[in-house]
């Protein structure tokens, strides 16, 4: 018989102790918390805000830990999530708009495993509760006000240059321009290319009519552009409405993933993040009556809005803007000191300021109006080409006047804007303004809240159906195979400890239900390498083969098998990944890791102990326990 | 137990019935398929679905009737795994915010119910929905073409055709009873099915595997004699196999909760299948495919691996 190399009883020890450390953070269960960070960038919680806190929380009775500084935040750890809660509520309220206060989990890991790193699995959203958003990015909306801007390029171009056109049409993705005859069109090309270069020029027009199609690098810079910005503003927005360890990714070419871990208001998370609210600020083109407004028909260089806080009555606006939402730099919710009425303070960046200071010394005397500009997407039916109707989600704009007002002095970077419904119209207008507008409208496609209670329930549920099938499990190893099923089972309960050690290890690996379920079936699977090693040690006995033979030729000629029961089930698990979503992913991870550990164990592990027990030092043994 | 001697059953005796058994199931399979279809899922479909829950037991006819009054009037309202807990499945609907639908269907059922506690709002829209199916679809075809890919390299052709055919078998008849009990399929029931693909060939392979090797190392020329050793030598590990499997399934079945229900209904019944077809699926192509020691006169290259 061979001797039994000595490294690999150092390489199953190593591996079990590195991934039982890293296991370990996992029986230390995060605690609820509530984390304080001031608004303003950057900004620390200073030491009296501190005891200010503290102190609200002893008057409500409200059991807390001593407070920590963790990064730019401070956090105070709660005894429970209902704790949780109520703090929350409470310091909100006492320190206003000035800090954000958001639920978060502190990790209880002891310091000597946090110092090597150590840290729990990531549990998902549907273990611990809370809100799942899939957000697509309205591209076409974003093409559309593109097209616009470029084809009043295009025009202003032709104007300069001294060109006489007839039209200038969007068509989709391309600007067609009619002139009036084939020597303007020549004459036109050189011109255009220069100032839009981001069109490809269309040569082979017989007419005087020159097309100029949008470039697809252009195209794919703009999108890129849009989801970027929006993952920035949602960023922001998220930070704003207070939820720890949140997530905010880009997911494939137009859409983001937002997850909220923790939160339990879905319907509040939903209208901060679908909100496409921006404002613009105009002159409103008072040299025209009302009853021209009413006609419906805007003169030319203007809209016509509702406005609505006077019974949608009709309001002429010109067109041009002073300044708009993403100018803002700053927005805070306020009242106002005589009226007690909510207002918002609104502060611009240069460019806004001046602008609004340049309009605004022209124009005193005269009114100036708040626009209020949001998306929204409603479901529409439509026949598609096959005739079947099928419901696809359209974007409608909603743009109204909240704010009517004369300007009475020159505006600069400060201002105010009245004529909000309520304080929460304001503080919510204040938080859209400051987390910046979104770049393209975005609507919700995908959407899953967990409540916390089912979270708990199924943590729950996965842990005992896991507990469960395992305690059966080695019964019936122990009952079929005796002392040989009690190594397996030791080996499986080492599988055990590296799966959730090596899940704690990466960081990107989340445990889900699914995931739990993907432990559950390698833990029955993995023994099955142990009953084809052990059936053929079985076998070689009954052909006469001694005890250390049948073991050698056992181990030896079971081991392609188990490969190939392996390598089929790796290759299902790489096609989920690549396939699946967020907790179906979850199963693949951990079938996968599960698998490699259980070959490890099972192959490696099992052969260990067999031969610490039947192997060199001990006697020949005369039979085998199997 | 080790002295026991191996059980001997004549497992080829009844296989052309049952070889005829198991092509009525998969054509009767993809005939319910093809006019039934499969119960899809809200991942697959698109929609919204709610689950609630009560301190009470729920009145699903009152549930419903609250819903409709909303303006829902098809929405389906199911028991969710106990009597206080119910799922309201609405499609998408005209004229709605689809984001908002699952707030309104709360609030309808809120009004009408007293304590209510809100588990579950699921909203996937139509166009994902539509992209999930894709590329579920998409990736079963991917796993069984590499499976197939996988197969080629590891056998000669005949036994590579009998691997392959059990695996479509099972897989077939599985989405088959799927369809014939309308059970859920959801992306976790997707999940099942491919790591269904994965156990159902090794179980082929396993018994293929042993088949091979007596067919080279025996001096029987009988090959029903031949299979049928093979099988009997491999029983055992093939009932362990599905036995542990099965066991940790049921655990799942009965207290993984409702999510992990259909996925554990789908892998039960497919190692169940699965089981079946290692031995019968696979030896009758063996016999049907006129495998004979011929086909192992040239010495295969594969040797037994290192030990660990």
């Amino acid at each position: 018989m061979t001797r039994y190399p000595r490294w690999k009883f150092f390489l199953l020890l190593a591996v079990l102790l590195g991934c039982g450390l890293y296991a370990l953070p996992n029986l230390y269960p995060d605690v609820p918390a509530i984390q304080i960070s001031a608004n303003d960038a950057g900004g620390q919680v200073p030491v009296p805000v501190r005891d200010r806190v503290l102190g609200a929380l002893d008057d409500a009775g409200i059991e807390h830990g001593e407070g920590e500084t963790i990064n730019n935040s401070w956090m105070v750890r709660l005894e429970s999530t209902d704790a949780q809660l109520r703090a929350r509520e409470r310091i909100s309220s006492l320190l206003g708009e000035e800090y954000v206060v958001a639920l978060n989990l502190a990790p209880t890991t002891p310091d000597w495993l946090r110092a090597v790193g150590a840290s729990p699995m990531n549990l998902g959203l549907d273990l611990r509760g809370g809100v799942h958003f899939l957000l697509q990015v309205d591209m076409a909306t974003v093409i559309e006000q593109r097209m616009d801007a470029w084809s009043g390029q295009a025009k202003l171009t032709l104007r300069n240059e001294g060109i006489r056109y007839r039209s200038v049409d969007i068509e989709g993705q391309k600007l067609v321009i009619t002139l009036d005859d084939q020597i303007a069109a020549d004459a036109a090309r050189a011109p255009l290319r220069t100032a839009l270069p981001e069109f490809t020029l269309d040569q082979s027009e017989e007419r005087p009519r020159l097309t100029l199609t949008l470039n697809q690098s252009t195209l794919d810079e703009l999108q890129d552009y849009a989801v970027d910005q929006n993952r920035t503003a949602l960023n922001n927005r998220v930070n704003e409405l207070g939820v720890g360890n949140a997530v905010v990714q880009r997911q494939g070419a137009d859409r983001i993933v937002v997850q909220l871990p923790g939160v339990q208001d879905a319907s509040q998370a939903r209208r901060i993040l679908g909100r496409t609210a921006t404002l613009e600020f105009r002159l409103v083109a008072d040299q025209y009556s009302s009853s021209r407004a009413s006609t419906g028909i805007a003169p030319p260089g203007t809209e016509i809005f509702p406005f609505k806080s006077q019974n949608d009555r009709p309001v002429i606006l010109e067109k041009s803007k002073i300044a708009t939402g993403d100018q803002v730099t700053n927005a805070q919710m306020g009242f106002d000191q005589q009226s007690g009425t909510p207002q918002v303070n609104v502060e611009l960046d240069s460019t806004g300021a001046r602008s609004m200071q340049r309009v605004t010394s022209k124009n005193v005397g005269n009114p100036m109006s708040v626009l209020f500009i949001e998306t929204k997407t409603v479901m529409k039916t439509v026949e598609d080409e096959d005739g079947e109707r099928r419901q696809v989600p359209e974007s409608t704009t909603d743009q109204y006047v909240i704010n009517v007002a004369t300007i009475q002095d020159t505006l600069g970077s400060r201002f105010r804007i009245t004529g909000l419904d309520s304080p929460a119209e304001a503080s919510e207008l204040a938080l859209l303004l400051r987390a910046g507008s979104l770049a393209a409208p975005v609507t919700i496609v995908e959407e899953r809240t967990i409540g916390p209670s089912l979270g708990q329930e199924n943590i729950e549920a996965g842990l005992k159906s896991m507990a469960l099938g395992m305690a059966l499990v080695l019964l019936f190893m122990v009952i079929w195979y005796k002392v040989f099923g009690l190594f397996a089972n030791v080996a499986l309960l080492g599988n055990l400890v590296i799966i959730v050690g090596v899940m704690s290890l990466i960081p990107g690996a989340t445990l889900t239900l699914p995931g739990i379920a993907g432990i559950v079936l390698t833990v029955g699977m993995a023994v099955d390498a142990n009953v084809l090693i052990y059936e053929r040690i079985r076998e070689e006995l009954r052909n006469g083969r001694r005890p250390r033979e049948a073991i050698e030729e056992g181990y030896g000629r079971a081991f392609t098998t188990i490969l190939d029961a392996n390598i089929t089930t790796m290759i299902v698990a790489v096609i989920l990944f690549s396939a699946g979503t967020g907790s179906v992913q979850g199963f693949a991870v951990t079938l996968f890791i599960g698998i490699l550990s259980s070959m490890f164990t099972a192959i490696i592990g099992t052969r260990a102990l067999v031969e610490m027990t039947y192997g060199r030092g001990a006697r020949a043994p005369a039979k085998l326990s199997i | 137990m080790s002295k026991a001697p191996a059980k001997h059953i004549n497992f080829m005796a009844p296989r052309k019935v049952l070889g005829i058994l198991s092509i009525a199931l998969v054509v009767i399979s993809i005939a319910l398929l093809a006019t039934r279809g499969l119960n899809l899922g809200l991942d697959f479909t698109g929609g919204t679905s709610v689950v609630v829950k009560s301190e009470q037991d729920l009145d699903l006819d009152q549930v419903r009737g609250a819903v409709a009054e909303r303006g829902f009037s098809d929405a389906i309202v199911q028991q969710y795994g106990s009597a206080r807990e119910v799922s309201i499945r609405v499609a998408p609907t005209e004229g709605v915010e689809a984001d908002q639908v699952g707030g309104m269907v709360f609030e309808a059922v809120n009004a009408e119910i007293d304590n209510l506690e809100l588990l579950k709002v699921e909203f996937v829209g139509p166009q994902v929905g539509d992209e999930l199916r894709d590329q579920s679809g998409l990736a079963m075809l991917m796993a069984l073409g590499l499976m197939l890919v996988y197969v080629w390299f590891r056998f000669t052709n005949k036994f590579g055709v009998a691997t392959v055919a059990a695996l479509l078998h099972d897989v077939i008849i599985v989405l088959g009873l799927f369809s014939l009990l309308q059970w859920h399929f959801d992306l976790t029931v997707l999940a099942a099915i491919l790591a269904l693909i994965g156990y159902s060939l090794n179980d082929s392979i396993v018994v293929a595997d042993r088949i091979r090797e007596n067919f080279r190392n025996t001096r029987e020329t009988d090959p029903e004699k031949i299979v049928n050793d093979a099988i009997n030598e491999m029983l055992n590990r093939t009932i362990n196999t599905s036995v542990t499997t099965a066991l940790v399934l049921l655990a799942l079945f009965f207290f993984g909760g409702e999510v992990m229900r259909s996925f554990s209904e789908a892998l039960l019944v497919g190692i169940v299948v699965g089981t079946y077809s290692s031995i019968y699926v696979v030896a009758n192509l063996i016999f049907t495919l006129n495998v004979t020691k011929e086909d192992f006169l040239v010495v295969e290259k594969e040797e037994i691996d290192e030990m660990p």
